[in-house]
């Protein structure tokens, strides 16, 4: 006879899944019945609601390494700071997307409902302790993030952007499936602790090096790493820009997780099978990020190419494979997050009278007319290009003293060389914005990407000056992998 | 204060005269009367404060004093800050010359004025922190964070290609310094911390001392620049204004020599002694080669910034004489080659806000309208071809006997830079302000103002003094350079047993 101990999961680690879920549903409801009067309401209710779960999840006590629902799901340090991340992501987006949507004529009280809902998935994601949990996370998000990919639907850009991703993603999605059904062939669990006691380097076979290397193309997809990142200059160009700005933040977050809990928590004693695929997406998603973003016009595409750039020096502390590449990682998002977040807070300032502009010349001269706006979007150049003392160099500093370690030198190598190429462009951003002739003013600046690009700015700016709270949390976040 | 030493307020002091010039408002006049004022009293208390610093310092002691240590990226890269004899010099010469370059811009730069000494002002903070750090990571964040002041100080204010300097300078130091962040790791994982106190005590491996030697020198050479690196140096000094220069002359430049001393001789000894070779090459192909190209100039900034590569010809070859005199030598010529490059770029400065151009063949015969600025000059340019007893020729003496010890051939190259030197810089100075004062638009041109009077007069006081009286400068490095050669022979006596008793141990 089971106790009813047993029988009920123990529910406190998903208590903010629960709580988005719950409100979300009472969202749902109320938008339902209000129409479209409930846009506001519904905005500051998932507002709301994602900062509430941000609380739940920050006030999670150190150290803390739970497993419920029969361990599917885990609740550690690692899940806390990603979850963190991802809340964060998203709270910004609805900031960000608001004074958007309502010039756009498309203000529906889906969006932030939709927001939520891909949160959620993108939570089982990072928490997700077997395969079918880190399935049935990534599904729910995706299937959320197809549709507001296209959610400008009378524009034929944003509709196109929709079905591309939702093609490409859901052919993903089953090189995942298919790739997880082979593991699971031939370790007989699709458990992660399950995985690592059933695997180790003599008897992983043809079938688990198939089965991950189908893992290793669907993940690699998701978070938009070469050679599966087609999508992502399309999809970034095409999606509303507060859309775009959430694919590039809390959806990051979310796939760089789940990548890491695959590899490093189901995985870790198969290293020697994984690392080298590892390392040719970082090499080659630093190449092209760099070498193909130098041709750019478009603002949007040109965060693209750099996020897959940033993809590739991230994924160096993967291929590193040890705790301080972990470490790397994770303090890489954190600050690939703030840098993100305040470049689009700028990118969808950029109006007049309801035009929106997205080139590279339209930021011409920008530090004569927005003398702060530019000195916010140099210093975020600055840093995307890896110049200390911006955040951003501390990010790599981080990932490459990783690789060293490892003894990754080719990596490292090709790592820093790249990044000089990758200063090259965003060099020319800071040179058009100081060294060009200005163009006419754009319109003040929506409170909403204020706050957004303020909470950034000091994240960018000052991590040198107290960089020992968050590398705390990545250190903690590392070490609960290992 | 707050825990903060000295040194933080070296630090601090010209951020806060940026954040104050940051908010200054009104109309557009007051603002840029304010700001100038405002940047020329911070870099004023900057070096009245190092001065304080240089006061508490005992130049007796080759150790590392004003010590300041406080927790920062891990625990063993530490924000760590202090000064010993090679670094002390340096970094007084760096809050020297600030004011002067804030004088060289008081009228020249129109436009923007606010954003220009707030960047001048920053970039000062990076320079002090480049001499002032402790730790390699902290060392290698302000040895790059003054890329961003300068790359917008050449794009903005520059001349004409100012984009295509401003880019080139930016990417080539770029380049050569990320290799040197590898490099630093490399150390960080071998001996489990970047304190460079630490580090100069810790015997690296010898086939690690290759790799991290030409990891840090990539990056030094570039900065040096050594040839055949050099080429964004002459690009930037011509586009770049005259305070621009000065600072790049003056200061930049010295980076390179000082991650030298500071790194590569001392931490990798048994690397420096196997690449001396390589570098007394560079360095005598240096020193002839861009004499030869600096006498085939028109353009006067370009020409002292040939000149400027020649001279640090000097001191790379100097620096891997690995003696004494060589090194001295080196590090003095630095010092004096900060003063006198400086003050050359700053009289060029003068007579280019007359005449805007930098043109040698716009100019003639300037002694008969300015004779104060042919006097100034005239010191200058003596120093510049190192004339006993200006301060110039101290440190090639030096410099070239260091050479004579080590190795003769390369000495007897080297002083042909010397003779070229000569050659390029009386031929500048003939053709400047010697000759008719024929062209009629140079007919009203007006000698030195009191601004510049004030600018120019310690800078010539300084060049002769230190010549005729180098003692204080070389007896602040004397201790330092006196434990780094001991450092240096025990290290490479060291692996000379080991390598001698290999065959035995067979």
């Amino acid at each position: 006879m089971p106790t009813v101990h047993s029988v009920l999961p123990t529910l406190a680690p998903l208590l903010p899944e629960i709580i988005l879920s719950a409100g979300v549903m009472v969202l749902i409801l109320y938008g339902a019945f209000r129409g479209e009067k409930s846009v506001e309401g519904v905005n500051v209710g998932a507002l709301l609601l994602l900062l509430l779960a941000f609380f739940v999840v920050v006030s999670q006590a150190p150290g803390v390494k739970v497993t419920t629902l029969s361990g599917s799901f885990i609740q550690d340090g690692f899940s806390k700071v990603m979850k963190a991340l991802v809340l964060l992501g998203s709270a910004a987006t609805i900031l960000l997307s608001r004074d958007y949507f309502q010039r756009a004529g498309i203000d529906r009280f889906e969006f932030p409902i939709l927001v939520v809902l891909s949160t959620i998935g993108m939570m089982v994601m990072v928490s997700a302790n077997d395969l079918i949990a880190l399935y049935l996370g990534l599904e729910l998000q995706s299937l959320a993030l197809y549709v507001i990919a296209s959610f400008h639907r009378d524009d034929l850009r944003s509709t196109e952007a929709g079905l591309k991703y939702f093609v490409l993603g859901a052919l993903s999605s089953g090189m995942l499936l298919y790739g997880s059904s082979l593991i699971y062939g031939f370790t007989g669990t699709v458990s992660f602790p399950g995985i690592v006691s059933a695997l180790n380097e003599s008897n992983a076979g043809f079938g688990i090096v198939l089965g991950i290397v189908f893992v290793a193309a669907a993940v690699a997809f998701k978070m938009s790493a070469v050679p599966f990142h087609m999508w992502t200059p399309d999809v970034y160009e095409g999606a509303p820009t507060p859309v775009t700005a959430f694919f590039a933040s809390a959806p990051k977050m979310a796939a760089v997780a789940m990548t890491v809990r695959i590899f490093i928590g189901a995985l870790p004693d198969v290293t020697a099978i994984w690392q080298q695929i590892v390392v040719f997406i970082s090499i080659a998603s630093m190449a092209l990020g760099s070498f193909a973003a130098i041709g750019q016009r478009s603002i949007k595409r040109l965060m693209a190419y750099s996020s897959i750039g940033n993809i590739g020096y991230a994924l160096i502390g993967l291929a590193a494979g040890t705790e301080q590449g972990i470490f790397g990682v994770v303090i890489y998002m954190i600050i690939y997050l703030a840098m993100t977040l305040g470049a689009f807070a700028i990118i969808l300032s950029l109006r007049r009278r309801n035009e929106m502009f997205d080139t590279i010349e339209d930021l011409s001269g920008l530090s004569r007319t927005h003398p702060w706006l530019a000195f916010l979007l140099a210093m975020i150049m600055f840093s995307l290009a890896g110049i200390p003392p911006l955040a951003g160099f501390f990010g790599k500093f981080y990932v490459f003293a990783a690789a060293i370690e490892a003894k990754l030198f080719t990596l490292a190598v090709i790592g820093v060389v790249t990044s000089v190429v990758g200063a090259y462009y965003y060099l020319r951003i800071v040179k058009i914005m100081y060294f060009d002739e200005p163009k006419a003013p754009y319109e003040a600046m929506a409170p909403g990407l204020r706050i957004v690009l303020a909470l950034s700015s000091v994240v960018v700016i000052l991590f040198f000056v107290l960089p020992a709270p968050l590398r705390g949390a990545a250190e903690a976040a590392a070490r609960s992998l290992f | 204060m707050f825990g903060l030493g000295i040194l933080s307020g070296l630090l601090i002091v010209p951020l806060c005269g940026a954040a104050f010039i940051l908010t200054l408002n009104g109309d557009e006049a007051s603002v840029k009367r304010n700001a100038r004022w405002a940047a020329l009293a911070t870099t004023i208390i900057t070096f009245l404060l190092s001065l304080v610093a240089w006061g508490r310092y005992d130049a007796a002691s080759p150790s590392f004093q004003l010590v300041e240590n406080h927790a920062w990226l891990a625990e063993n890269i530490r924000f760590k800050l202090g000064l010993d004899g090679f670094s002390m010099p340096l970094m007084l010469l760096t809050t020297f010359l600030m004011p002067f370059c804030i004088g060289a811009s008081w009228h020249s730069i129109e436009h923007r004025v606010k954003e220009y000494f707030v960047a001048f002002l920053v970039l000062e903070t990076t320079m002090i922190g480049v001499f002032c750090a402790l730790d390699l990571v902290l060392f290698y964040l302000f040895f790059e964070a003054g890329l961003i002041p300068m790359f917008l100080i050449i794009g903005i204010w520059g001349g004409k290609r100012r984009i295509y300097a401003s880019f080139k300078f930016f990417l080539y130091t770029l380049l050569g310094s990320v290799l040197m962040l590898l490099a630093i790791m490399a150390m960080y994982w071998h001996a489990g911390t970047t304190d460079i106190p630490t580090l100069l005590q810790t015997r690296f491996p010898a086939q690690m001392q290759t790799w991290l030697w030409l990891a840090f020198f990539a990056s030094f050479a570039v900065k040096m620049p050594m040839w055949p690196v050099h080429t964004w140096l002459p690009d930037a000094h011509v586009e770049a204004p005259t305070a621009g220069s000065v600072i790049l002359a003056g200061i930049l430049l010295k980076m390179g020599g000082y991650g030298f001393i500071r790194i590569s001789l001392p931490m990798l000894p048994i690397a420096s002694q196997e690449f001396a070779p390589l570098v007394f090459a560079l360095s005598v192909i240096a020193i002839i080669f861009t004499s030869l190209t600096a006498m085939m100039q028109t353009d006067i900034k370009k020409l002292i910034a040939y000149s400027s590569v020649a001279h640090m010809g000097f001191v790379t070859l100097g620096l891997f004489t690995l003696n004494e005199q060589g090194i001295q030598g080196a590090l003095f010529l630095m010092i004096s080659h900060g003063i006198v490059s400086g003050a050359l770029f700053l009289g060029v400065g003068v007579v280019y806000d007359r005449m805007h151009t930098r043109e040698i063949a716009a100019y003639g015969g300037l002694v008969k309208r300015m004779p104060l600025y042919a006097v100034a000059m005239m010191v200058f340019t003596m120093a510049n071809v190192g004339l006993p007893g200006t301060s110039g020729f101290v440190g090639e003496f030096l410099a070239m006997m260091g050479a004579f010890k080590a190795n003769p051939t390369v000495a007897f190259f080297s002083v042909f830079g010397i003779i070229l030197s000569a050659g390029y810089a009386l031929w500048l100075y003939a053709r400047v302000i010697y000759g008719k004062l024929e062209k009629p638009n140079l007919q009203g041109i007006l000698d030195l103002d009191n601004r510049e009077k004030l600018i120019l007069a310690p800078l010539v006081f300084l060049t002769i003094y230190y010549g005729v009286h180098p003692a204080p400068i070389l007896d602040t490095f004397a201790p330092s350079t006196e434990a780094l050669m001991t450092g240096i022979r025990s290290a490479l006596s060291t692996t000379q047993t080991a390598a001698n008793a290999l065959p035995l141990a067979r």
